[in-house]
Formats: structure tokens, C-alpha cells, sequence
């Protein structure tokens, strides 16, 4: 092993003198002293110090309304509707009503929320077929088999999109409508595209090709999953892009939720004409919700958020408390530091031979 | 089936085949080319984790519980397979070919009717096979002829007991003269012997031929492994061959070594198993009760499996897919990572220039590459002694004439110079027939000769007469000595240069060349050497015709025998004498006496008539030659250097600061064993009590060695009462070991020995053995030294060492942990035994200190981090198992699964365990005691073990919840919809690629450029394939396998999510930081001050300190030098050992036949009491 040929004389098989194989690479091999951890915690203290109140000074200034709707208002009504599962066809809409007593200023986003829904689960996030969401013909007709078991109706027709993902897409939808103090109630527009990220939008999920066939066509010899009311290609009936798999309500739904309890995208104020350039005024505000989605079978509820942004995204009180109490911890383990190093300490210099 | 006996019968290769006896081929290697893939693979799969890997994979082939695509696991485990299967097909690639190179070795073998050079591996037994001087023997054989009178032959045994003096083996007089072709054909004697055996110095058989019995013993064998001395040819015929052979019997089973950090990996990854259990089983109940309480309620949206009955049946798969999930617990990489990191490890050791010994021109090897860390372990040492400790040169370095010492050099202020390689030497050019190779410093005594001095004079004539060498003179002027132990021809070798030519002799006649005159002396009689007597003495009849008794010997005996006249200078000598003793040198008296012609006349009649008696021969000549040997004048005495290997005394020095254990295990005798003990400072004056045990029977060395513990004990605790033998007593031994402040020493004999390790003993010894600072034992064979070890490894829970040079340590080396072979000398039976091989001893110093220590250090720190790792990385799946509904959701995307532990993280982790140095080689030296934490075996155990999984266990809990908490409530910048799992699955990997590599940069403590690029060039790797993975190309080309296409892109332009991983990373790493501070600042460790030290001193350069031997100031030692056996006398007077040539021209007819009845009767006594041993144990059979 390790014999060096090519050699000879006799020195032969001395080894190179290389600061490699003789373990003498040049190297920097730093301490822990007191001159540079005891400097380094107090600045970390400091750093985390300054963002916590920085964030929390942000967060501050953000507004946030939930609106719990599941059985609020009107809702009872639908809510009991829903416990059985032989009135799933029938409509069902309900109204709730809410003030706003402080203006919301700015971009004001729509979320649609649901608690104690799992969409976590494995066999749950597995049941999906990506290919055929991407617009694979092959997939389109033969699903994956992770979907079942949505992957064919009881005719035996393939299910587009398959999978108990997109089977339980959420499928309540709201209007908002502003009651002002003065004046008639105005309907609060929202936009409702462009909810979604842009690689999901325009690379992940696509259409299958269809040359110069209508959607429907592409989509015929499919059938609707099971839950929903109407096909895939029907989605949105004003606009015929925001249809199939790149409908955006169903990106927003197939990009799963990592906890049961979350909020998804609905809509964003579309600031153009008055009240609403500066945002959402304050007032009264009535919300009409066409109820189709259960969630009685889990105990989950149903909520609505309003809210607006910061640089570092929505009303996020966690952050800036969790860099608070950080800052504190470290203050605290840096002062005992120097305590212990001023009082006890070593100083680990002296060889005490 | 078990041989009971062994029938070979010569030149019948039929009859012999019958038996199917071992051929000589030697097999070390394991597998050819086909065996290799499936055994090799078998034996891979024997390990624990692969067989574990294996089976996961087949979890992960069934859909409903596969929680993981089996690429996570096939990937790193072929890359494991392939790893370790290349490496051994490398170490049985080299196996294989040093097995060639001892089969394909040529040897001469009689084949119909003529010699035919065969291949060692075709001898088979009953061949009979010519052997050519200085050749080694190639299976054991039974000597037939030689080309030397009565079929003596001499052979070397270095190889077989470490003992370099000559020894003579002759044939049965009945096949001496088969010296041709011809005869050897017609040879049909059949052999009847004893089985394969590891008895080295005994045999028992019988030779059948011509219907006549002779019995054989050990004295006409030449085992395999000797080599064939001063003898041209023999011829021999093979009893045993190949693994039969003693030389591979004593070799002992090749034991697979593994460090006790492999066995603590073993038990740790078992616990780890169970952790895992439970931790599925936990989960496992989790599911049940959730699928119960909320599942079973979300089947509108999903559905259970048709074949999923009942919570708890879910429950059940989910245990087997949390099984998969959690695989990563358990390093896959681990074993993989280790052998590379030991491999790494071996190059540096083998790449070491501060190993490498220009005289021989061989740099140390690493042969073994799985044993590195435990060099830095070691608690005990076992050493041979020649070859190992001494050179096995002799040296004539001082003397004192007449009360005048020689052999020191002193500069002009009288002050005593150290001898280097610088010294001038005394020029010897007056003397054309002197030794060029023999060095001496002090010009008096050449002047001394030179002016004639009767004393110096008759000193070296004594030095040239009185000896059993054997000259040889190749051409004129170029003697070459035949000496029987290495000190005679010293000191023959320093009277011929002192010009005291011992030329030639015959039977009866010495003849020297005086200052350049040719003298003859008549040889009168030898008194010869046996280990009673402890002196040998000649007389002669000069010239002039006086008759002259020369007398050399230990010092006390020669000083009893002295005439009162001598009674001053036997003073000054003793002085002297002392003094060389003190420098560790082997002393010797020399002493004469004039005899008168009548009074040796008488004499000599008695010894004739005392040499032919039956009875108690010995025993009356030894009253003869007492009585002779009396009234003798004290010449001088003479001081040999038994040249120890450079630096010895400084090396054990340094290891005994380390703690270490030095014991020496040596074939030698008990004087020459403890006179090297007391040189290389293993013995010393001050030590309290040299224990001598040499009883010869189990109750004796019993006594002895209780005698000896009581000594011990008596003085630090007296009057504890009672029973020395009880075990408890030692319950608390390491601390009573350390009470001990007392110096002790221990020597223990080979026959003793066999009683010390009988089992009602063997605890009584070690205890008093691991009581004393040193341990000598001596006249052991290969396999008691083995045996010493085999109980220290038992008993003691230490790491040992054993080293040595010669196939007598082959067993030792194999049986301790680690082997170490002396290598660059000419055997090579221990290198290859051997874990570990260099050129010198003082090697060792640097092997264990520096690089043992190295290789503990990285390695624990190594396991330290990959646990932590492993655990903060794995056990974020469990915080998330109670988030999912237990559904063995994966936090992480697979592919980062797959990738985590083999590309993110593996290479800083290595460049850490390869290149790590707490402290730099020169202190590791400076300061022994830093070996100390790798005995007690601090750095990594249990508890450490614990301590780290906790770290991660701490991480991971961490680097969930932190994320968790910002991802309930976390959105995009633009508002849309940012905690689902995929982002969640990004950050957190994020940062836990980030935590483990600021972890990695604060547990490395020397940042080479290679840690530096693996550091930041993992990171960078990490970023690239994360984008890689989620771009929209490769997602473009598999949809299903890369769903996470676009969320890095997504996520990592977050200020949210770098605010989280910002915050991750400080909390995760702030309290280990602090605790090491801590620990550093309060509770510094040697090393930590070493290390301070080291950085405050940097500046100032390194400074070298070696530590310097000490002279010693020694209390008065007598030492003996001979180390050969008795009888060589016999075979002088008797001319048997002279070459024929010399023989024939010098023989005086009239006078030999008296002398050779005396040798034959002799003879023939040995055979009639063989011929009777073995016809008791025929009957016996």
C-alpha cells in the first residue's frame, strides 16, 4: 500500500515532503476565548435585539380581521344543510355581516381559511398525479395510481384532475360588499387572478396541448372528480384562460398546506375606483358566502381573514417575539459568561505544571 | 478428521497421498475472482446496518407503508457496498500477492532421479528436498545428509524464537553418508510421527528403514522458517508441510480485529435501534388514537384503503412507515465514513517522513487499516527484545586492564566526551588483518599494545584463545568468524584488531597471528560454558611450553576463584566493573593462571577417567574443573554494548510519561533480558525491588509471587488483614494501583511462567505484574508470549500493543490488538503478521503520540458530530409526526433525503476527521500526558454518546418549532399563499444545512483550505442542487419525481424565511457555544492549556526539546554475556564441527581416536536414552 514507484537510489521510497502528507497544512485554528465569544454574544444579543423591535414595529402597523363563519350569521342554517351528505347538491348561501372600525390601508388581501384540515397527510398529499397536471396526455387518460381511489368515476371514466387533493377542492366563494356610512352598498372588488405563485402558474401546471381544440374537447373522455359540481374546464366561466389545470383557485388548493390550521389566497382588493384606492374604509361590510364545503365530518371551521402587508409578508406576530425573547436569552447567557469568566475563570492560559 | 499419527514414507508419493496430508502452498488470501462478488457481499451483509439498510428497502417496496421512494435507500447503500468492496478487493489483491511470493520461492527437490528447481507450493511431504547455504528451509524437514561430516548441519532460528546464534542439528548416522543422487533415490524409510503440532523445540517419530528402528527427535529437524548457516548443502525430507508446519502452527489463527470504538458503535447503533422502536411505536399509538378520534371522521376526503380495516391496523402500517422515515438515525454513511476516515488516516501514517529510516530506506506502513484510533488507546506495550529494543550487535566497547580503564574519549580538560557518529576512530592500518568494520575511540590502549604491555598483551591473548568461534579464511587477510553467540565474536573480533589474530584451529591447536607473528598454541583441554559454571575455560600450552589456564566469566564467579595476590585490582576492576554495569553494558572477567606440567598431568589423567564413566559424569567433571580453576590472576575485564536501536531509552521514557506499560517479552535469558532492562532505563536503581521469579514447579512460583504481592502490599498497607488471593480485595484497583508510589519491578522466567498463567495463578500474577512499573519476561516461546497477552487483553480492559520483528512474535502480534512489526530487517514473518510495521522502535513513540492520539481525537470528534447530526437532521420528522395526523409525512423533500447524509454533509465532516490536530505533533511529543484522555477513553463513550444525540435531539426539536411557528401564520411578500409544505420543507432543510455546517466550523480546530472549500463548497452544493432539483428543466423531464419544482425560487427570496433561518441557526448553535466556553474557561483539560500555550508561542517558532537520557548512577550489577548453550567444546576437541579438509590435514592419528571415543560415547549415550524415551512412549501408545 502506498509504495512510490518510479524511483530509485537510495532514498526511494522516502516520503514527499509535502505539507499535505506530512500534516502541516497551513491552517487557522481559532480558540474560544473570552476575547471573542464573550464580544460575539453580546452582538448577537444586539442584532437580535434590533430586529425584534423592528419587526415588531412593522407588524404593528398591520391590520388583520378574521371572521370565524361557519356557523356565524346566516351560516347555521347551511351549516346544518351540510351534515348531510344527500343535500350536497343543493345551493346554499348565506350572509354574514361585519364591521370594520379602522380603515385598512393599502393592499388588502382575501384569504379563505380552514382549521383542522389535513392536508398533511401522506396518503392524502400523495394522491396526486403531477404528470397529468403538467398536461401529459398519457397521464390525462391513465392516472396515477397514488390517486385512488379518485382516479376513475363508477363508469370507469378517468378522473381529471385525479386524486383526493383536487377531489376536496375548497369550493365556497364570496362577494364582499361595502356598506358605507353614506351612500349605497358597493360591491368590494376583488381580483381573483394572479393569486397564485408564478412557477406553479406557468410551469408546474399546465394544460394538455390542444391543437386548436376548445378545452372541453382536450378534457373529453374524462370525467369531473367526484365532489365537484362542475368539470375541470369549466372552472371559471368569465375566463376561459383561468380554465383546466391552471385555474388559479385550483393551484392555490393543490399547493398543500404543511399544518391543518391555514389560510389560502382568495382574492386582492383591486384598487382602482373609489372608496376602496386607499384600501378597504372603515364601516360596515356584509359577506356572502355560497356554502358548499363541509366540515362538520372533522370539526374543522371555516374563517375569512382581511388583511394587510409588510415587507416580510402578513401580520406575523411570531417573528418579532421570537427575536425578543432570543435577544433576552443570549443577553442573559452573555452576562453570566462574563460573570463566570471574570469570577472562576482559568483563563485556561497557565500551565499549571 | 483428526490425525493421530503421521505416516511419511520417502520417495512414495502414491503411499503419501493416501493421507492427504496439507500441501506447502500457503493461503492467506480470502476470495478469487469468482468468490469474490457473492462472498463478498455475504460477509458485507453479515454487518448489522447493511443487513438493516436491506431490509428497509424491502419496506420500501411495498406501496402502502413506503413513506420514502426507495432511491433514498438504494443510492446510499450500493454506494456503501461499493465503497467497502473495492477496498477489499484491494487488501486481498495484496494478500494474494505476498502469498505468490512465498509459494513461487524456489527450492530444489528430488524428482526421478535428479534435482528439479520446483515452487515452494509444490513440495510435498515426503519429498526430499536439497537446501544451499543460507537459504531458507521450506517446510519441516528431517534432516537426511549435509555436506559437513556426520551430517551436522548448522541452521538460524532467528525467524522461529528470535535467537540469532547458530545452532547445529545432525542427522541419524545412518543416513549421513546418503550425500548422492543415487542413494537419496533408493531411500524408502518410512517416518511414524507425532501430528502437526505448535511445539517448536519438540518432536517425537521414528524412522523405519531396512527393517531397523531409529528413533527422531527436535535435533534432526529443520523447521520451516530457519535458514541453512555455514553448511553448503542438505538434504532433507519433508514431514510437514505447508499449514502443518510449526512455524504456521505457532502462527496462530488470524484473528479480524476490531477497535473497541467499532464494538461501541455496534451497542450504540443497537440502542439506537431501540430508540427507533420506540419512537415507531410511539408514533404508531399516536396514529391509532388519531385515526380513531379525527381519521375516521376525514374519510369523506379520504378515504381509508380497502384493506385498511381499523385505526389500529393503520396504526400497525404507519409503525413500518415511521420505521422507513427515521431509517436515517442510523448512519447508513457511518461505517463507510469510518473506513475512509481510517484509511486517510493510514496514508498519513505511512507518508510520515519523521517514520522513515534512511539506513533501510523503508517508511512505516499502515498494513491494517481499521485499527488507527485505537493507537491513541493504548495502555499496554508488549515488546520483544532483540530486533526490537537492541540491534542484536555486540560491541566491544570498553575495557579495564590491569585497573586502567579503556574505551572512554576525554577532551583536554580531562572532561569524558559523548561518542557520536563524529568521534575519530582509532586507526587499526598497523594491523593488515583487522576488521574494518570494528570501531573503537580511545588511542591509549593502542598505545598500550603498542609499547608492549605485558598486561594488555596478555588480556587480548586470553580474548583470542579462549572462545569456541570458528574462523573461515575466504582469501588471505579476509577472516570471517563463526561465532556461536554474537558477544564472543566481539570480543574475538576486538582481539584481532588489537592485533591478537585468532586465524585457524584444529582439534588441538589454536593458532594466532601476534602483533603480525604466527603463533601456535597447543589446545590442552576446554573447560566448557554451562550455565552453573557461568565461565569457560581453556588451556594451552604456548611456545615456550608453558602450559597456561585462561579463564573468562561472570564477574562474581571469577572474583571467588581468585589468588589472594590479585586482591587490589580485583578492588579497582570491581570499580570498574560497576561502573560499566552502570552504563548498562554486558561485563565479563578475564583471569589466568600458570599451570604446572606435573600438577596438569595428574589433572588431566583425572579428567580422562572422569570423562569415561557412566555415572554422574557431569557432575564429577565439573569437580575437576573446579578444582583447576582456582588461584587465578585477574587480567581485566571486558564491557560489551548490547547496541540498543537508536533511541530506545527516550522513547520508553516518553511512553511511561504517557502512561504506558512496557512489558518485555523475550526469548533471551534472564541476565541478558534484565541487563537491557536496566540500559533502556526499564529497570533502574532506584527502583524498590526487582522481583526475580523463577521457581520451577506451580507451588514455588506460587510462593514467590505471593511472597512478592505481600511485599507490596505489606508496605502500603499493613496489616490489612488476611487473604492475599481474594479477589475482592483489588474491587477498587485502578485507584489502589495509583496509591502505589513504590517502584517495582518484575522478572519472570519461561518456566515459571508456565505456571504463572495456569488459572489458579494467573490473577495473583497479573495483579503483581500490573503492580510493578516494569515487567520482564523472559525465555518464553512465541506462544507463551502470546498467552501473556491473551490475559491482559482478558482481565484488563486495555488496549495492547505488541511488537517485534521475528516470526517467534508472529503469535503475539496476532493475538494483541494491535501488532507492530519491526520491518527493513530480513525476516519478514512479523511485518507481515503485523497491523502496523517500521523501521525502529522509537517509531512507536510518534505512531501512538501523535498519530494514535490524532486518530482517537478526529475519530470521536468525528462520531461526536455525525450522532448529532444524524439525530437533529431525523427526529424533525417526529416533532412533525404529531402535525400530520402521524401519517409519516416527510418534512424534507425525498431528494434532500437521499442527499442529506452523502453529499450535503459528508465532506466536511471528513476534511474535520482527516484533518483535525487539537495540538500540533511537536507538543503532542512535548507533552506524553495528552495521550491519557484516549486510555481513559474520555472523548467518546456513552455518555458522550448521549450528550450529542441530546445536542440533536435539541436541534431538531428546534429547527421544527421555530419554523412552525412562523409557518402558521407566514405569507408571501405579494400575499399569496406561503405555508405549505413544500416551503416549509425548504426552509427548514435550509436551515438545517446551515446549522450543521456552523456546528461542524466551531467543532474544527484547525481550518486547513481543504476544510475551508469542503465547508463552503458543501453549502454552495447544497444551494446548487436545490435549484437544480426544483428547476423547471429537470421537472420539465420527470413531473412525478421533482414536484417541488420552482419552491426554492419561491421560498429563498423570502426575507421572512432568512429572518427564520437567521433566527434558527442563532438559537440552535448559541448554547453549545456557550458550554464549550464554559467548559474551556472553567474546566480546562490539559489539552485546552496545551493548545493556549501552543497559540501564544506561535509566534516565537517552534523550539525543539527532546528529552535527554540520563546517566544513570548505578549500584554494582554483574551480568553475564554469554548467551550460547553448552557442548560447543565437545564438538571443538572432537573436530567434529571442522571442515574435512582442515580436519584431515590437521588431525594427529595417534591422538584422535581417545578424544573421539569420549565424544562418541557421549553420543551414543544421548541416543540410547532417546531410543528408550521413545520406545516408553510406543508403549505408552
Amino acid at each position: 500500500m502506498g509504495k512510490v514507484k518510479g524511483k530509485s537510489g537510495p532514498l526511494a521510497r522516502r516520503p514527499d515532503n509535502s505539507a499535505f502528507k506530512q500534516q502541516r497544512l497551513p491552517a487557522w485554528s481559532p480558540m474560544l476565548t473570552a476575547n471573542t465569544v464573550l464580544p460575539f454574544f453580546y452582538l448577537m444579543a444586539l442584532i437580535c435585539m434590533l430586529l425584534g423591535v423592528w419587526l415588531l414595529l412593522t407588524v404593528q402597523s398591520t391590520q388583520e380581521i378574521k371572521l370565524d363563519y361557519t356557523e356565524a350569521g346566516t351560516c347555521d342554517i347551511c351549516f346544518e344543510k351540510r351534515k348531510n351528505v344527500s343535500n350536497a347538491a343543493q345551493t346554499c348561501t348565506c350572509t354574514v355581516v361585519f364591521p370594520i372600525k379602522k380603515a385598512l390601508k393599502g393592499d388588502v388581501f382575501f384569504y379563505y381559511g380552514l382549521q383542522n384540515f389535513h392536508q398533511n397527510l401522506r396518503r392524502y398529499m400523495d394522491s396526486r398525479d403531477d404528470g397529468q397536471m403538467v398536461g401529459r396526455k398519457t397521464n390525462l387518460k391513465n392516472p396515477s395510481s397514488y390517486c385512488e381511489p379518485f382516479t376513475k368515476n363508477q363508469n370507469g371514466l378517468p378522473i381529471a384532475p385525479c386524486g383526493a387533493v383536487a377531489n376536496s377542492i375548497f369550493n365556497d366563494s364570496f362577494t364582499l360588499t361595502y356598506h358605507g356610512s353614506s351612500g349605497p352598498s358597493i360591491r368590494v372588488p376583488l381580483l381573483r387572478k394572479g393569486i397564485t405563485w408564478y412557477t406553479d402558474k406557468n410551469v408546474k401546471y399546465r394544460n394538455p396541448k390542444n391543437d386548436n381544440m376548445t378545452l372541453a374537447q382536450v378534457f373529453e373522455g374524462t370525467a369531473q372528480p367526484l365532489y365537484w359540481q362542475k368539470p375541470v374546464y369549466e372552472l371559471d366561466p368569465l375566463d376561459p384562460t383561468n380554465n383546466g389545470f391552471i385555474n388559479d383557485d385550483l393551484i392555490v388548493w393543490m399547493r398543500e398546506a404543511a399544518f391543518p390550521n391555514f389560510k389560502k389566497l382568495y382574492g386582492v382588493l383591486y384598487r382602482a375606483s373609489q372608496p376602496f384606492t386607499k384600501g378597504l374604509p372603515a364601516g360596515n361590510y356584509t359577506i356572502n358566502i355560497s356554502y358548499n364545503f363541509p366540515v362538520q365530518y372533522f370539526q374543522g371551521r371555516k374563517e375569512v381573514v382581511l388583511t394587510t402587508l409588510t415587507w416580510f409578508g402578513g401580520q406575523n406576530h411570531f417573528l418579532p417575539v421570537a427575536y425578543l425573547v432570543t435577544s433576552c436569552l443570549i443577553l442573559l447567557i452573555a452576562i453570566l459568561l462574563t460573570v463566570a469568566w471574570w469570577k472562576f475563570g482559568k483563563n485556561g492560559k497557565r500551565m499549571e505544571e | 478428521m483428526h490425525e493421530k499419527e503421521r505416516h511419511v514414507k520417502a520417495n512414495a508419493q502414491d503411499y503419501n497421498d493416501k493421507f492427504s496430508y496439507a500441501d506447502n502452498h500457503i493461503k492467506t488470501s480470502k476470495y478469487n475472482v469468482l468468490t469474490f462478488l457473492p462472498m463478498n457481499l455475504f460477509e458485507q451483509f453479515q454487518r448489522v446496518a447493511n443487513a438493516y439498510f436491506l431490509v428497509l428497502l424491502i419496506l420500501q417496496l411495498i406501496p402502502e407503508i413506503s413513506s420514502l421512494s426507495w432511491f433514498t435507500t438504494i443510492v446510499p447503500l450500493v454506494l456503501v457496498l461499493v465503497i467497502t468492496a473495492v477496498k477489499d478487493a484491494t487488501d486481498d489483491y495484496f494478500r494474494h500477492k505476498s502469498d505468490q511470493q512465498v509459494n513461487n520461492r524456489q527450492s530444489q527437490v528430488l524428482i526421478r532421479g535428479s534435482m528439479q528447481s520446483e515452487k515452494w507450493m509444490n513440495i510435498r511431504v515426503g519429498d526430499i528436498i536439497k537446501i544451499e547455504n543460507n537459504q531458507f528451509v521450506a517446510a519441516d524437514i528431517l534432516l537426511l545428509c549435509s555436506s559437513e561430516p556426520y551430517g551436522l548441519c548448522y541452521i538460524e532460528t532467528a525467524e522461529l524464537d528470535g535467537e540469532t546464534n547458530l545452532k547445529v542439528r545432525q542427522s541419524l548416522t545412518v543416513t549421513s553418508d546418503m550425500g548422492d543422487i543415487a542413494k537419496l533415490m533408493d531411500f524408502d524409510g518410512e517416518v511414524i510421527c507425532e501430528p502437526p503440532n505448535n511445539k517448536l523445540d519438540r518432536f517425537t517419530g521414528t524412522l523405519y528403514w531396512r527393517d531397523n528402528k531409529y528413533p527422531l527427535d527436535n535435533e534432526k529437524m529443520l523447521l520451516r522458517g530457519c535458514v541453512l548457516r555455514n553448511t553448503e548443502w542438505c538434504f532433507g525430507m519433508v514431514i510437514f508441510a505447508g499449514l502443518q508446519t510449526k512455524l504456521m502452527q505457532n502462527c496462530g489463527g488470524t484473528q479480524f480485529k476490531r477497535t473497541s470504538i467499532d464494538k461501541l458503535m455496534n451497542t450504540l447503533v443497537l440502542w439506537i435501534f431501540a430508540f427507533l422502536i420506540c419512537m415507531g411505536v410511539i408514533l404508531a399509538i399516536g396514529n391509532t388514537i388519531w385515526e380513531s378520534w379525527i381519521g375516521r371522521n376525514f374519510q369523506v376526503f379520504l378515504p381509508w384503503n380497502t384493506f385498511q380495516s381499523s385505526a389500529v391496523f393503520s396504526g400497525f402500517l404507519t409503525f413500518w412507515s415511521y420505521i422507513i422515515i427515521l431509517n436515517t438515525v442510523v448512519p447508513i454513511s457511518l461505517y463507510v465514513s469510518v473506513e475512509v476516515l481510517r484509511l486517510g488516516h493510514s496514508y498519513f501514517i505511512n507518508w510520515d517522513r519523521r517514520m522513515y529510516c534512511s539506513q533501510t530506506d523503508t517508511a512505516a506502513e499502515a498494513r491494517t487499516t481499521t485499527l488507527n484510533e485505537e493507537l491513541g488507546q493504548v495502555e499496554f506495550i508488549f515488546s520483544d527484545k532483540t530486533g526490537t529494543l537492541t540491534q542484536n550487535i555486540m560491541v566491544f566497547s570498553k575495557c579495564s586492564i590491569n585497573g586502567q580503564t579503556y574505551g572512554d574519549v576525554y577532551d583536554e580538560f580531562k572532561q569524558r566526551v559523548e561518542i557520536t557518529e563524529k568521534t575519530a576512530c582509532v586507526d587499526f592500518s598497523f594491523n593488515a588483518l583487522c576488521d574494518r568494520r570494528f570501531k573503537f575511540y580511545d588511542g591509549s590502549l593502542v598505545e598500550a599494545i603498542k609499547l608492549e604491555d605485558p598486561a594488555a598483551q596478555e588480556f587480548f591473548r586470553l580474548l583470542a584463545l579462549c572462545h569456541t568461534v570458528m574462523s573461515e579464511e575466504k582469501s588471505e587477510g579476509n577472516l570471517v568468524y563463526q561465532a556461536q553467540s554474537p558477544d564472543e565474536g566481539a570480543l574475538v573480533t576486538a582481539a584481532r584488531n588489537f592485533g591478537f589474530v585468532f586465524r585457524s584451529r584444529t582439534p588441538e591447536t589454536i593458532t594466532l597471528c601476534e602483533m603480525g607473528r604466527a603463533v601456535t598454541y597447543q589446545l590442552l583441554a576446554i573447560l566448557d560454558f554451562n550455565n552453573v559454571r557461568k565461565r569457560m575455560s581453556v588451556i594451552v600450552r604456548n611456545p615456550q611450553g608453558q602450559i597456561k589456564l585462561y579463564s573468562k566469566g561472570a564477574d562474581s564467579i571469577i572474583f571467588e576463584r581468585l589468588d589472594p595476590s590479585s586482591e587490589d585490582l580485583m578492588h579497582t576492576t570491581s570499580e570498574h566493573l560497576s561502573e560499566f554495569a552502570g552504563e548498562g553494558l554486558r561485563t565479563l572477567a578475564l583471569a589466568y593462571k600458570d599451570l604446572d606440567e606435573d600438577y596438569f598431568d595428574v589433572w588431566k589423567k583425572k579428567l580422562l577417567f572422569a570423562s569415561t564413566v557412566i555415572e554422574n559424569r557431569e557432575s564429577q567433571l565439573d569437580v575437576l574443573y573446579e578444582e583447576i580453576e582456582q588461584g587465578l590472576k585477574l587480567l581485566g575485564a571486558t564491557a560489551i554494548e548490547d547496541k540498543l536501536q537508536e533511541g530506545v531509552p527516550e522513547t520508553i521514557t516518553c511512553l511511561n510519561l504517557a502512561d504506558i506499560k512496557i512489558w518485555v517479552l523475550t526469548g533471551d535469558k534472564l541476565e541478558t533480558a534484565m541487563n537491557i532492562g536496566y540500559s533502556c532505563n526499564m529497570l533502574r536503581d532506584n527502583m524498590n525491588e526487582v522481583f526475580v521469579i523463577s521457581g520451577h514447579t506451580l507451588l514455588e512460583v506460587q510462593q514467590q509471587l505471593r511472597s512478592a504481592k505481600e511485599h507490596i502490599l505489606g508496605l502500603s498497607r499493613v496489616g490489612s488483614a488476611g487473604d492475599v488471593e481474594k479477589a475482592d480485595m483489588f474491587s477498587d484497583d485502578s485507584v489502589f494501583e495509583e496509591s502505589i508510589i513504590a517502584e517495582y519491578a518484575l522478572v519472570i522466567n519461561g518456566h515459571s511462567l508456565v505456571h504463572a498463567l495456569e488459572p489458579q495463578l494467573e490473577h495473583v500474577f497479573l495483579d503483581l505484574a500490573c503492580l510493578c512499573k516494569t515487567v520482564i519476561c523472559c525465555r518464553v516461546t512465541p506462544m507463551q508470549k502470546a498467552q501473556v497477552v491473551e490475559l491482559v487483553k482478558r482481565h484488563k480492559r486495555a488496549i495492547t500493543l505488541a511488537i517485534g520483528d521475528g516470526a517467534n512474535d508472529v503469535s503475539m502480534i496476532k493475538t494483541a490488538h494491535i501488532g507492530v512489526g519491526i520491518s527493513g530487517q530480513e525476516g519478514m514473518q512479523a511485518v507481515l503478521a503485523s497491523d502496523y510495521s517500521f523501521a525502529q522502535f522509537r517509531y512507536l513513540r510518534r505512531l501512538l503520540l501523535v498519530h494514535g492520539r490524532w486518530s482517537y481525537f478526529r475519530m470521536c470528534n468525528f462520531l461526536c458530530y455525525f450522532f448529532y447530526k444524524n439525530f437533529a437532521f431525523t427526529l424533525v420528522h417526529f416533532w412533525y409526526g404529531f402535525f400530520c395526523g402521524f401519517s409519516a409525512q416527510t418534512v424534507y423533500d425525498q431528494w434532500f433525503i437521499t442527499l442529506f447524509n452523502i453529499v450535503y454533509t459528508s465532506l466536511p465532516v471528513l476534511a474535520m476527521g482527516l484533518f483535525d490536530q487539537d495540538v500540533n505533533d511537536q507538543n503532542s511529543l512535548r507533552y506524553p500526558s495528552l495521550y491519557k484522555p484516549g486510555q481513559q477513553n474520555l472523548l467518546f463513550n456513552k455518555r458522550q454518546f448521549f450528550l450529542c444525540t441530546l445536542q440533536g435531539i435539541g436541534t431538531s426539536f428546534l429547527l421544527f418549532f421555530i419554523p412552525y411557528g412562523a409557518f402558521t401564520v407566514i405569507v408571501k411578500e405579494d400575499g399569496s399563499h406561503f405555508s405549505d409544505q413544500q416551503s416549509f420543507a425548504v426552509t427548514i432543510a435550509t436551515s438545517l444545512v446551515i446549522v450543521v455546517s456552523v456546528q461542524i466550523g466551531l467543532d474544527t480546530h484547525y481550518w486547513t483550505a481543504v476544510n475551508h472549500l469542503f465547508i463552503w463548497g458543501s453549502l454552495t452544493v447544497y444551494f446548487a442542487t436545490l435549484f437544480a432539483m426544483q428547476s423547471n428543466g429537470i421537472f420539465g423531464i420527470f413531473p412525478s419525481n421533482f414536484p417541488f419544482i420552482g419552491t426554492a425560487r419561491n421560498c429563498l427570496s423570502e426575507k421572512s424565511v432568512w429572518l427564520v433561518i437567521l433566527l434558527t441557526a442563532v438559537v440552535c448553535v448559541v448554547p453549545g457555544l456557550a458550554v464549550s466556553f464554559l467548559r474551556v474557561d472553567l474546566f480546562p483539560t490539559l489539552t485546552d492549556k496545551v493548545r493556549h500555550l501552543q497559540q501564544s508561542r506561535k509566534r516565537q517558532g517552534p523550539q525543539e526539546q527532546s528529552l535527554r537520557r540520563v546517566r544513570r548512577t548505578s549500584s554494582r550489577r554483574s551480568a553475564y554475556a554469554f548467551s550460547h548453550q553448552q557442548g560447543y567444546g565437545e564438538l571443538i576437541t572432537s573436530g567434529k564441527n571442522m571442515r574435512m579438509s582442515t580436519v584431515s590435514s590437521a588431525r594427529s592419528p595417534e591422538r584422535t581416536p581417545q578424544s573421539s571415543t569420549w565424544i562418541e560415547n557421549i553420543l551414543q549415550k544421548k541416543n540410547e536414552v532417546s531410543d528408550e524415551i521413545t520406545a516408553q512412549t510406543a508403549a505408552a501408545h
